[in-house]
């Protein structure tokens, strides 16, 4: 079959499936963000065409049908645009167009898109350090005294008069201009709200750090510590500028925010989605996983707006496609899932059989998010914990995020695999 | 794909029942309480009242083994959800009552992707090809699990058509396979069902009679007279006739065979359905309408002797013809087996062969469906599924699928109305048609169509907008709301009707150019 009509297929079934989910919304005919879908999955369709002919070095047929999988990590990350949680479709839209672009080469495009992403939401805060460590990596590669300065400067005009033209009505007075900046960061509102599945959500469950530190020392802690987790990675893809080791930014990056950040929100799982949905030709177990992870770390979301049908099923198919398609759970051996360094940190016990070890976590942890997700529906919560069931389930999801953020660090800091033994693997 | 050759046929399957446990929360028809109200009648009514119940308009008008499955649901109802089994719970439909009800249809979807699996089997493989999705069974399995039929008046509608057409493929597949008395065991079961497939049985008596009760051929084709075997005979009428009498016998010994009759063959229900289906009668109709229209312009009919309710109103009821002579159910009846005899005849005259056999089948279900008596749209599928098997096999067939599919398709649009189901159903039936375009194309190297035929399917299209869009919203659409249902209903029957006539060419023409079948 012709390359546009499977990826046309891909697109429609994509939407199809959206469709139908969004027919289960909670309030009967809930208005779905059709926009915000479509302009996601027409990206999607750009990047099936373009993107195979930089990264992924397979055949044309074995290319699209891997990008069946791909269709549907977006669909479990706008889960929660059905909940009438409109256009974040948008922003993510954006920023893949940039994250596209710089794919291609296009910098100037690809930084306006990213500009765009951030004027839209400004939660793609999330993905700006990799865009502007790579871009600035690029431009000191090529060197400063030369043409590396005239790409720099270039940018950074794109940069300013985007934001510029976005935040024109509010430049003329700049008390206006901070009312906007204040109502974008809330920094009154606390921590954390309801269960996040991030490091204060599951520390205050041993010690209650909302109530022993004040409001602004706990801002700062989350600060130094968010900044902290995403130094390496940034710093590494500073020195390293290639598109590899961008994409493992985009994720380090985003999985730091979203586990040490100020006010997270469970929906912001989806930032961290996108980057692993890219990696997902690459490093497809764990890219699976991840997703999964991410989808079921939403769980309390949708059972509150009545959303379990929608979910088992997009789950179960999600698993089961894109491990048959991508061919996952064969394609796990210590090369392929890059443990290398793994055996280096873990020198005092030698003969284990990393690969092996990291299937079977998978089994367990795909049997662990199932067994809590049966329970947390059909079992009723002890009177004395009400929240027993979404508190499990956020701290499960933060064990997976935090060993799929150091799994995503170690890998961005390994050495990438040869050309040779690439080339044997497809 | 890196799979094994095997393993793409429970991926689809999977792939297909989650996709339709998506719709489980969309618009259902009345349907719903149609088998919502039998499952209630056989569970909590004694039998000799199952076929006198009428409390409830929806009164039961399947045959008994059907009613035998219902009470075998109705278990299921009764420990998850007793209230749905209430008779008197009129136009119940709790969600629990419509995610139990429509998992069984998921369910019992199950023998349809098996009986799709044995027809896979029974379908040549194209030599020298690796790729999975180019070979025939592969293309065949996704056109008959993902019919957007079946999806759309299954999983929307609300029918259970995927299980009744399951088990009318598993019985083609064994005839396909040379099992006739198994295929003729199936087929006397879904008759018992769901007494439409009758459209087909005539086919069905002249193959069994003519390829198994007839041992062999001469050496040019023709039967061998001496060859019948009073053996094979006994054997499939005492099949038949058994499985007849486990339906039926509880109520012939009861006397009640003649309500049964009567709920199953309701002629009191006129000509066409509230919605024409796109058949013949519809043709008629529209042409009585228009010479109507013409006689009162021309002064030759009087407007106050014209019967005041029509037949667009769109209610089903018994109505007159105004300019053309009435059609009464044994016109229908004559019109049928003259349209449907010449295939007969040359199924009887050709050599044994499953794929003859297939093409009179076809001929019959698009033959009743053209002439028959209120014939419901979806009665189409009764087309258009068999025929999928013979476009993955003959070039010239898969033309004739592309154009009865697309049109029949089409057809089913006015089913889902709501607005909600309006993008589903064109996403739906775009993934469809861009699948089965692409993938023959593909199977059979080059185009298929005809450039008259590409202009008439791409007539759909500008008709679509103007049923859907422009006419809703134009000053007539109030005044004629059935406007865009005919002119749905006539245009396609133009299709349908032209692919029925090209299928009997191809038949009628011989067996000559058809690859041999195994």
């Amino acid at each position: 079959m012709q390359t546009w009509s499977l990826v046309s297929l891909c697109v429609l079934l994509g939407l199809a499936v959206r469709w139908g989910v969004s027919l289960n919304s909670y309030s009967g005919a809930g208005k779905t963000p059709m926009f915000g879908d479509y302009e996601a999955q027409r990206h999607w369709q750009e990047v099936t065409y373009n993107l195979p002919v930089q990264e992924w070095y397979f055949n044309t047929t074995k290319n699209d049908l891997n990008y069946w999988g791909l269709d549907y990590p977006p669909l479990t990350a706008y889960h929660s645009l059905i909940c009438a949680f409109v256009y974040n479709g948008v922003s993510l839209g954006f920023a893949l167009w940039g994250v596209l672009a710089l794919g291609l080469g296009w910098d100037a495009l690809g930084s306006v898109a990213f500009c765009l992403a951030l004027n839209y939401k400004q939660m793609e805060l999330y993905h700006a350090l990799p865009f502007f460590c790579y871009l600035l990596g690029k431009s000191v590669k090529l060197g400063l005294m030369g043409r590396g300065l005239f790409l720099l400067v270039r940018l950074a005009l794109t940069v300013l008069v985007t934001f510029a033209l976005c935040w024109l009505p509010f430049l003329s007075d700049p008390g206006q201009a901070m009312e906007v900046v204040r109502r974008i960061f809330p920094v009154a509102r606390g921590l954390f709200e309801d269960k996040v599945a991030n490091t204060w959500c599951s520390l205050n469950v041993l010690i209650k750090i909302r109530s022993i530190l004040s409001s602004d020392s706990q801002m700062y802690l989350s600060f130094a510590c968010t900044l902290l987790a995403v130094l390496p990675s940034c710093v590494r893809l500073l020195t390293k500028p290639t598109f590899w080791q961008f994409k493992l930014a985009l994720a380090n990056s985003s999985l730091a925010f979203f586990l040490f950040s100020y006010q997270v929100h469970e929906k912001s799982i989806l930032l961290a989605a996108l980057p692993a949905c890219l990696l997902l030709n690459d490093l497809p177990l764990m890219a699976i996983w991840f997703l999964h992870a991410s989808t079921f770390s939403m769980l309390p979301l949708f059972l509150k707006d009545g959303l379990l049908v929608p979910f088992v099923v997009t789950s179960l198919g999600f698993l089961y496609f894109s491990i048959y398609l991508l061919s996952a759970l064969e394609r796990c051996s210590e090369e392929e899932l890059r443990l290398g360094a793994y055996h280096k940190l873990l020198f005092c016990l030698p003969k284990l059989d990393l690969a092996w070890i990291v299937r079977w976590k998978f089994y367990v942890s795909v049997s662990v998010m199932a067994g809590l997700s049966i329970a947390a529906v059909a079992l009723a919560p002890p009177p004395h914990l009400p929240d027993l069931f979404p508190v499990l389930v956020s701290i499960a999801s933060f064990s997976h995020f935090l060993g799929t953020f150091i799994y995503f660090n170690i890998v961005q800091f390994s050495e990438p695999p040869s050309r040779k033994s690439q080339k044997k693997n497809n | 794909m890196a799979a094994a050759d095997s393993s793409w046929f429970p991926a689809l399957s999977l792939g297909v029942s989650l996709f339709k446990c998506l719709f489980i929360s969309a618009y259902h028809s009345t349907d719903f309480e149609v088998h919502r109200n039998w499952l209630a009648i056989t569970h909590s009514l004694p039998l000799d009242r199952w076929y006198h119940e009428n409390s409830s308009e929806w009164t039961l008008d399947y045959p008994p083994l059907f009613a035998w499955f219902e009470l075998a649901l109705s278990q299921g109802a009764r420990l998850l959800h007793p209230p749905m089994l209430l008779l008197s719970n009129l136009n119940y439909s709790s969600p629990e009552a419509v995610l139990y009800q429509r998992l069984t249809v998921i369910c019992t979807d199950l023998l349809f992707l098996y009986a799709v699996r044995e027809c896979c089997r029974c379908v040549q493989e194209q030599k020298g090809s690796r790729d999975v999705l180019n070979q025939p069974s592969f293309v065949l399995a996704v056109l008959l699990l993902w019919n957007f039929g079946l999806l759309i008046v299954d999983h929307i509608h609300f029918q259970y058509n995927g299980f009744l057409f399951g088990v009318l493929l598993l019985s083609m597949a064994k005839h396909m396979q040379s099992l006739h008395l198994q295929g003729a065991l199936l087929f006397a079961v879904l008759l018992n069902l769901k007494h439409i497939f009758l459209y087909v049985a005539p086919a069905y008596g002249v193959y069994l009679l003519r390829s198994y009760c007839f041992t062999q051929d001469n050496s040019d084709g023709s039967v061998r007279w001496r060859s019948f075997s009073f053996l094979r005979l006994a054997a499939l009428g005492g099949i038949v006739l058994s499985v007849c009498f486990l339906s039926f016998g509880p109520f012939i010994l009861m006397g009640q065979l003649p309500q049964v009759l009567s709920r199953l063959f309701p002629f009191k229900r006129g000509l066409c359905h509230a919605y024409w289906a796109p058949n013949v009668w519809a043709l008629y109709n529209g042409l009585d309408k228009t010479l109507t229209l013409l006689g009162v312009r021309l002064q030759l009919l009087q407007e106050a002797e014209l019967p005041k309710a029509s037949m667009t109103g769109g209610l089903v009821q018994e109505f007159q013809h105004t300019a053309l002579p009435s059609v009464t159910p044994p016109v229908t009846l004559l019109c049928t087996v003259l349209s449907i005899l010449p295939a007969l005849v040359s199924l009887w005259r050709r050599p044994r062969s499953a794929q003859s056999f297939l093409r009179c089948l076809l001929l019959c279900s698009l033959g009743s469906f053209l002439f028959g008596w209120h014939v419901h749209e979806k009665a189409v599928l009764l087309a258009i599924l068999p025929l999928s098997l013979l476009a993955v096999q003959n070039r010239e067939d898969a033309g004739i699928f592309l154009l009865l599919s697309t049109t029949g398709h089409y057809s089913l649009f006015p089913l889902l109305f709501t607005c909600a189901e309006l993008p589903i159903k064109v996403l739906l039936m775009l993934m469809f048609t861009l699948y089965s375009f692409s993938a023959l194309r593909h199977l059979h190297r080059g185009p298929l169509l005809l450039p008259l035929e590409t202009l008439y399917l791409g007539g759909l299209l500008p008709l679509s907008l103007c049923c859907d869009v422009l006419l809703p919203l134009s000053p007539w659409g109030a005044r004629l709301p059935f406007l865009p249902l005919l002119a749905t209903s006539l245009y396609c029957s133009l299709g349908i009707i032209y692919c029925f006539l090209r299928l009997y060419c191809s038949m009628l023409r011989g067996g000559a150019e058809r690859p041999k079948q195994p």
